[in-house]
């Protein structure tokens, strides 16, 4: 009955695993949980959550659960034992609801974990793709997955003409939300990204030899040598960022703060500003709390020196006024273009990049994205690790 | 079952008994997340105390590596002593220090070892622990050794969130989420700190605390840390109750303020909201 509640875990997402379900299983028997409901309950929480963001879809699986079993063990039906293992239900699971044919190819793929992986990767990505969503997650031939369908209740293994089974659901619809914003595939992507940023900060990190050090002193010593070294040079790099808030481009946003507030203690400066489509004279200094924290863009760039890396993150996706004409904002009357307010801080942080959520294929259909780019000397980069990559590598020279 | 339990000096709740005893019973890393200033370092002295084990505290910077923790080979003073003739350095073993796990392995009791804040580290850090903390037991290149534990220490993890931690580190830890006490477990705290506190002054200033933090946009609101501070200061100015009450349940600026709001951005977002509020009132 356990191995239900585990499942049904990870049909929330919580990625919970085998091997904390066995130290879930040791710990009961070990007496942690004194045999009382609530004691199960926080054990249950302590072994199998490991990020405060899945607590409340564990507390609401577990709720859901525990209802069913206690109706299972009255029942007496279908409650499986502790000591049956994961391996076990994970097996009896897929003999429930695949073919023969279907476990072979589960098995090829590297099994059901890595199977449910990459389906959640793809739905991820399809979602970020399309708006909405299509049905399906790729179409045979040009999928692994063409065989498995998607809908929006959860996610169905099973070829086509199987449809009558009952569907193994991965998310219940409120983690398919979830998923909408792209959590997921945000943390993802933010692990690999967070690494290039790092490398970024930390350039030059390396305790190395000082030669001339080195020399000079083992001269002084007569001979006998010793050895100097450069201290290491750490988090040298100072940023500035820029993010463009409101409307379509929040999420990302958010995901890119988060990224960049993961990589904050290894930047020697990293201070944040908020705009809306372009800035002008104003910035804000906290995203929610806007006509509080305003500040002039002068001050800014009086405060922080020729030194640091300018990065912009926005769709720069507007109406053309916006750029080009006083008076073109959407929020407030601006005396002058947002043009000229860029030219004055690219003038400013010689060394600057623009990051842009949207894919770069689809900048070519709007103009505003040109006009920005030109402003950017072409400095332009995707959100995406990669284009953090190219980004970094300007930021670098 | 016996083990750790909230005591007059640490005020634990139920869901972080039944964590910490996982943890020891099983002899897995238990990984402790929460706001700043709850009590997260102070756990493992108390979990050391509960448990009669001697703590070992390793704090983790940004530059800290994984291999720091286990030894280091010096070979910079070797070089050093073999200029200079000494006859220490034919023993590579001279030169090599050893690290807190080290230590922890060797002992001849359980230890308990904190590894406070490890978001610090490199994101590569607690990949590197991984077969050091399973199997507790790590070799020696230099000296060809292998160093094993004597006893499995407890090792309690903290993490201030700074950085995400890698699945598979994250699958060998018991987790626990310190959840920002309530109100009656603040009181509780406040208690087992100043047994001696006057009653309407505590209130009050708790009161007042709770306020702060719920003026919205604070960069660093206060935490249990600052209010403990804070006590002590309104303690030592021997203020009455009264100088902190306010008369139209309205925000104004506490005394001695400087305790509580420790950046000096909220310190003047304060004063701007208080400001308002007296006009506005
Ligand atoms: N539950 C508690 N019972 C008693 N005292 C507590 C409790 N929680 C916090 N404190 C007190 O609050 C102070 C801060 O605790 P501690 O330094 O352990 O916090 P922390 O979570 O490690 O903070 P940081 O993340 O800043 O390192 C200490 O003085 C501690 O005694
Ligand atoms: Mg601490």
């Amino acid at each position: 009955m356990f191995a239900q509640f585990v499942l049904a875990l990870r049909e929330a997402g919580v990625p919970a695993s085998i091997t904390e379900y066995l130290t879930l299983l040791g710990a009961m028997r070990a007496g942690v949980a004194d045999y009382s409901v609530e004691d199960f309950y926080y054990l249950s929480r302590a072994a199998l959550v490991k990020d405060e963001r899945h607590l409340d879809r564990f507390d609401r699986v577990f709720g859901q659960v525990f209802r069913g079993l206690e109706a299972a063990a009255e029942g007496g039906d279908g409650g499986i034992a502790p000591r049956d293992l994961p391996e076990e239900w994970l097996r009896r699971m897929a003999e429930k609801h695949l073919t023969p044919e279907e476990r072979a190819q589960v098995e090829a793929r590297g099994g059901f974990d890595k199977l449910m992986e990459t389906l959640r990767q793809r739905l991820a990505e399809q979602q970020g793709r399309h708006q909405g969503g299509s049905k399906w997650i790729g179409t045979a031939g040009t999928s692994p997955f063409g065989a498995y369908g998607y809908n929006p209740e959860g996610v169905r293994i099973g070829q086509d003409k199987s449809r009558h089974r009952r569907a193994v659901k991965v998310w219940d619809k409120r983690e398919f939300r979830d998923l909408d914003d792209g959590v997921e595939l945000g943390t993802r992507n933010i692990k690999l990204a967070l690494r290039r940023l790092r490398r970024f900060a930390r350039e030059g990190a390396a305790t190395e030899l000082d030669m001339a050090g080195t020399i000079r002193a083992t001269a002084h010593n007569a001979g006998s040598l010793d050895l100097k070294m450069v201290p290491e040079r750490h988090n040298a790099v100072k940023v500035l960022l820029f993010f463009d808030v409101g409307g379509s481009m929040d999420d990302h946003v958010r995901a890119s703060e988060e990224l960049f507030s993961a990589a904050r203690s290894e930047f020697k400066h990293l201070a944040f500003f908020y705009f809306h489509n372009c800035p002008y004279e104003r910035v804000w200094r906290q995203n929610q709390r806007r006509r509080d924290a305003m500040i002039p863009t002068e001050e800014v760039i009086r405060t922080y020196g020729p030194d640091y890396r300018a990065i912009f993150v926005g769709d720069a996706t507007m109406s053309p006024y916006e750029i080009a004409t006083p008076g073109g904002s959407v929020e407030h009357w601006n005396d002058e273009p947002g043009a000229t307010w860029m030219a004055r801080l690219l003038g400013q942080w010689r060394r600057s990049a623009w990051l842009n959520p949207a894919p770069r294929d689809e900048w070519g259909f709007t103009q505003s994205v040109g006009m920005v780019r030109q402003l950017m000397e072409d400095r332009m980069y995707p959100l995406t690790p990669g284009g953090l990559d190219e980004m970094i590598r300007e930021l670098s020279r | 079952m016996s083990g750790f339990k909230s005591t007059e000096r640490y005020i634990a709740s139920r869901d972080l008994e039944v964590a910490v005893n996982a943890a020891v019973a099983l002899q897995r890393p238990l990984l402790v997340k929460g706001e700043p200033g709850t009590g997260k370092t102070v756990l493992a002295h108390e979990v050391a105390a509960a448990l009669g084990h001697p703590l070992l505290e390793w704090h983790v910077k940004s530059t800290t590596k994984a291999q720091q923790g286990l030894y280091e080979y010096d070979a910079v003073s070797r070089l050093r002593d073999s200029q200079l003739g000494d006859p220490k350095v034919a023993d590579i073993a001279n030169y090599i220090v050893r690290g807190k796990l080290w230590d922890a392995f060797e002992a001849d009791r359980p230890q308990v070892v904190l590894i406070d804040e490890i978001d610090k580290a490199d994101i590569e850090f607690p990949n590197d622990l991984l077969l050091e903390l399973d199997r507790m037991q790590f070799f020696v290149y230099e000296t060809r050794q292998t160093i094993t534990a004597k006893h499995r220490p407890v090792v309690i993890i903290t993490s201030n969130n700074e950085k995400e931690l890698p699945d598979a580190f994250l699958r060998r830890c018991f987790f626990h989420y310190i959840r920002f006490p309530d109100r009656p477990t603040m009181e509780r705290i406040v208690d087992a700190h100043y047994p001696g506190l006057q009653r309407d002054l505590a209130r009050e200033a708790l009161t007042v605390f709770f306020q702060v933090r719920d003026v919205p946009g604070l960069k660093k609101k206060p935490a249990t840390s600052e209010l403990l501070d804070w006590l002590k200061l309104l303690m030592i100015e021997d203020l009455p109750a009264e100088a902190l009450r306010s008369q139209d349940a309205k925000l104004v600026i506490p005394p001695l303020h400087g305790a509580l709001l420790k950046n000096e951005q909220d310190v003047h977002l304060f004063e701007r909201l208080a400001f308002l509020n007296r006009r506005g009132g």
